[in-house]
């Protein structure tokens, strides 16, 4: 096995130091297992894997190929070739968590700089050092204003992505707490506000909704801190950040979203990155690892893992979270796309996200049986179509178009099915858009 | 070799050679800079609804040459797998093939969509479908569920399924109870409080493993479930697992197991057979996924027959040649959704290229390797570190104590740090907590017998000299890390956790 570097007389010699005559002397242990054969496939060489896993990716139709315009919580984009070059270097992809600062600052001042990027990006105090993905990270986000208002209810917003709801639903119901859902909310009309009281734990509104919404927080913000309850602010376009109000001005309290779609691939649902951040005060009711800033023994600056106080490993039953692995290198690519991008590039990008999307938009209107629905938007909108959205879909990736994602997909049975989601990044050009319209012409 | 200065000499900057001191880049960004070019829309009639940034965002950025001079600079202020041993018990870091990495990067991996139509990404799903065969031929157990992000994850996810079982019987209000063993992962007794369980501790014996007599005085109509890592986190095996297993089931409760330790039995023995009910699988530890400074992880659940029909959505089923992904939460009596879309999908296919390359016989010369290894290193340290449970057959990690140190005035932590300046990472240390002043050693199968010499002398090497008395050598270690210690008190108590010195 090329992996492995033990040679038979380096193992004979091993086991006669360790003083036992045959390797299974040391899973005596283990037998109350029975022995029975692992009906497995013998190793393959390199060459062989690669031309295995090559034919299952042949069956798959990559974004790259065709026009594509799906969103729904994951988006394309470009993503520049140093960012996947500088991930892969050997100290950055093969370390471990940090837990020895002094041989880890490259991971540290890195995870630094994301809580940095990720805190100004929403317009909040401070960050942690990646979640998993948005979803989960929305779900603590719920758990942690638990925590700070000694309240068990939760409200969200028709707006939020169904599977983000759907996630903070099987935490409430398994950890006994309660969610109020409120109804798909497809032209962001529902009334929020009135429905805050003082039982509230937290609001959770989401923005670019997931139907392509942009929503003003201010006044549920507003609602939210006079009942004693948190707003918990919700994105799963990071890139909109770049061009719309920050949740932080807004009034939002907890900060959560997506961060795949800077620097990181699609990679059909994950690894992806979670964002958090909130205000200051909440910092020990945070979840997850952060990243601080100190001085070593000669007084130059260094970063360790901190406020480990938080953390399952010393507080155990009594820890904010469970958390102890994180998506540290998504949380890289972040990081690096977003240097690479800087303030300037990241505003370009998101007006160009905006404007390939206000064109879309427009074509679209014009093909009958095709009726845009959003007031506002990003570079996300919904489209109501003449029949069922996802055969509509099917037919047109049959015709090489992947032309969005049916709501029916993500909200089944509730009479959704006439409903489109159609995103548009940066990497869709005038052919592209031009076969989705004539496609979706031809196909009505 | 240790009779050298006790600092090495200044620099007048502060860069030592090819290691540069290299600044935040916020210090040397500017906002109007990109490494990126991006063409500025013509003008067009925006569709913000007044909510467009008013606000400096307060992000510089750097060209694309200045980008890559700053990450390559932090990389090296980085040790990785690939540069040295990184022996971390009970976190396990071994070694990354490449063509993993380059498998996971194929475009019908990398650049499909999760909402894709399902007849576009059958190869994606056939992926998930021989992943799944492996792990459950590996777990002899009868389902899977893939969507867990990291072990902990996984944690959460089969105590869902128990509690979901528990709640189908109709006894949620009385089985409240999860034991878990003090030498038990921190992540463990969090996920079973975080779903409302109350955590019961179980003691290990002096042998440092879980007796079935102790569980069998724990175990009553009110326990849930038991959650035990086998192997365990001293490195030792559990004897007494099946009858573990026995006594909860008959009490009517479930047997989790922490699959963090898989890698040492992969291949040999399957926790299907020791009554295992729900497992988590770090395809990191086990099968060599990168972790990256910190993941991205991955945690898949094996359950057994009695629990499989309460996996979370999305559940993979073969129609005849199509294969379906059900993301319906409703299906079956499954517990709902724990994350959005399917899983990690970059982790599976670097996993399965893991287990491809491999086989079954070559997993299994893996765990032999790791626990050969691991019990090589014991046997060479003998007579000179001491360990809490006596000098016994250990898994794929070696745990010993710190009384072997006493006297000395040198500590776990001095120890660990002075092995830095000779060229390692460090142990795992202060873990598990039930051994005093722990440093857990897992070589894993990556290392060469030489490597591992060279590793057992350098220990041999610093045990003497800090039996000898040198013990300042240890305090003012590490001195030739790129920085010296840190003060984590400092950090904690004055938190300073984003760059301040701009306008934010």
């Amino acid at each position: 096995m090329r992996y492995h570097p033990l040679t038979d007389s380096d193992r004979a010699a091993m086991l006669a130091a360790v003083g036992v005559a045959d390797v299974d002397e040391l899973f005596a242990d283990t037998s109350a297992a029975p022995a029975s054969g692992f009906a497995l496939p013998p190793g393959k060489s390199e060459l062989e894997v690669e031309r295995h896993l090559s034919r299952l990716a042949a069956r798959n139709l990559p974004a790259g190929q065709v026009p594509f315009f799906i969103g729904a919580g994951a988006y394309r984009h470009h993503v520049p070739a140093s960012v996947d070059h500088l991930i892969q270097r050997s100290e950055f992809l093969t370390s471990y968590t940090p837990y020895q600062p002094e041989i880890s600052q490259g991971t540290l001042q890195y995870l630094f700089e994301f809580q940095t990027q990720v805190a100004a990006l929403a317009a909040m105090e401070v960050a942690n050092a990646s979640m998993y993905d948005g979803s989960t990270g929305c779900a603590e986000a719920m758990l942690m204003a638990h925590r700070i208002t000694k309240r068990r209810k939760a409200l969200l917003s028709g707006g939020l992505h169904p599977h983000y709801a759907e996630v903070a639903r099987t935490v409430a119901r398994l950890a006994e707490d309660e969610v109020v859902s409120l109804a798909p909310d497809i032209v962001a009309q529902e009334d929020i506000v009135s429905r805050v009281d003082d039982s509230i734990s937290c609001v959770i509104v989401q923005t670019p909704d997931f139907f392509g919404n942009l929503r003003d927080l201010r006044a549920v913000a507003e609602t939210c801190h006079r009942h004693g309850a948190l707003l918990v602010a919700v994105f799963t376009e990071a890139v909109s950040l770049g061009l719309v109000t920050p949740p932080g001005e807004m009034g939002a309290d907890i900060v959560v979203g997506e961060g795949q779609s800077i620097g990181n691939a699609l990679s059909f649902g994950g690894p992806y990155v979670g964002l958090f951040a909130t205000r200051r005060e909440f910092v020990r009711q945070m979840p997850g690892r952060l990243c601080g800033e100190t001085v070593d023994a000669d007084g130059r600056r260094g970063f360790v893992l901190t406020l480990s106080t938080r953390e399952q490993h010393i507080r155990r039953d009594k820890a904010t979270s469970n958390i102890c692995t994180n998506s540290g290198l998504c949380a890289l690519a972040f990081n690096i796309h977003m240097t690479l991008l800087g303030e300037a590039g990241l505003r370009r990008l998101a007006r160009r996200n905006h404007a390939n999307a206000v064109a879309l938009r427009n074509m679209l209107r014009e093909i009958p049986g095709v009726e845009p629905l959003n007031r506002s938007f990003f570079n996300e909108f919904t489209l109501r179509v003449k029949g069922d959205a996802a055969e509509l879909v099917e037919r047109l990736a049959a015709r090489g178009v992947l032309a969005g994602a049916p709501v029916s997909r993500l909200i089944p049975n509730a009479g959704l099915d006439d409903l489109l989601l159609v995103a548009s990044t940066e990497i869709n050009t005038d052919e592209d858009r031009a076969a989705l319209v004539a496609e979706l012409k031809g196909a009505l | 070799m240790l009779d050298q200065p006790k600092t090495a000499p200044a620099t007048f900057t502060g860069n030592r050679a090819l290691e540069m001191e290299e600044p935040l880049l916020f210090e040397i960004g500017r906002p109007e800079t990109s490494g990126v070019d991006v063409e500025e829309p013509e003008p067009f009639e925006d569709c913000l609804g007044g909510l467009e940034r008013q606000r400096p965002i307060g992000l510089p950025g750097l060209s694309e040459p200045e980008t890559l001079r700053h990450y390559v600079r932090l990389s090296r202020m980085n040790y990785s797998i690939d540069a040295g041993m990184y022996p971390l018990g009970s976190c396990t870091m071994k070694h990354n093939p490449r063509l993993n990495e380059k498998m996971a990067r194929l475009a019908g991996f990398a650049d499909i969509h999760p909402l894709q139509p399902q007849s576009t990404v059958q190869g994606a799903l056939e992926a998930m479908e021989q992943l799944t065969h492996w792990l459950l031929t590996l777990t002899n157990m009868e389902a899977l569920a893939l969507s867990p992000k990291a072990g902990a994850h996984g944690e959460i996810c089969g105590l869902m399924a128990i509690k979901s079982a528990i709640a189908a019987r109709g006894e949620t209000a009385t089985r409240k109870i999860v034991l878990v063993p003090q030498s038990a992962h921190g992540t463990n007794p969090a996920s079973a409080a975080l779903l409302g369980f109350e955590v019961r501790s179980v003691p290990a014996g002096d042998d440092g493993i879980v007796h079935a007599e102790d569980v069998a005085s724990a175990v009553g109509p009110d326990v849930a479930a038991i959650m035990l890592t086998n192997p365990n986190t001293c490195g030792l095996f559990e004897r007494d697992i099946g009858r573990i297993a026995k006594l909860v089931r008959e009490a009517g409760g479930y047997f989790y197991c922490d699959g963090a330790n898989l890698n040492a039995i992969a291949g040999l023995a399957r926790p299907g057979d020791f009554g295992v009910d729900a497992m988590h699988i770090n395809l990191h530890k086990t099968f060599s996924t990168p972790h990256g400074g910190g993941g991205p992880g991955a945690g898949p659940v094996a359950l057994s027959a009695r629990l499989a029909p309460f996996a979370p959505a999305p559940v993979l089923i073969r129609k005849g040649e199509k294969l379906e992904l059900n993301e319906d939460v409703e299906y079956g009596q499954g517990f709902g959704r724990i994350a959005a879309f399917h899983g990690q999908m970059g982790m599976f296919v670097r996993a399965l290229a893991y287990m491809l390359s491999h086989g079954g016989d070559g997993l299994a010369q893996a765990s032999r390797d790791a626990v050969l290894s691991a019990n090589y290193v014991r046997a060479k340290l003998r007579g000179l570190m001491s360990a809490p449970y006596g000098d016994r057959i250990c898994m794929h990690e070696v745990l010993f104590d710190d009384a072997w140190l006493s006297g000395s005035g040198v500590t776990t932590l001095d120890f660990a740090k002075a092995m830095i300046d000779e060229g390692y990472h460090p142990m795992t240390i202060y873990f598990p907590l039930v051994a005093h002043g722990a440093m857990l050693i897992e070589p894993t199968e990556s290392e060469s017998k030489a490597s591992l010499d060279l590793f057992i002398a350098t220990l041999r090497r610093l045990g003497e000299k800090a039996l000898s008395g040198e013990s300042e050598l240890f305090h003012a270690a590490p001195r030739y890390a790129p920085r010296r210690r840190l003060d984590e008190t400092l950090a904690a108590r004055k938190p300073v956790l984003r760059w301040e010195g701009g306008a934010t």
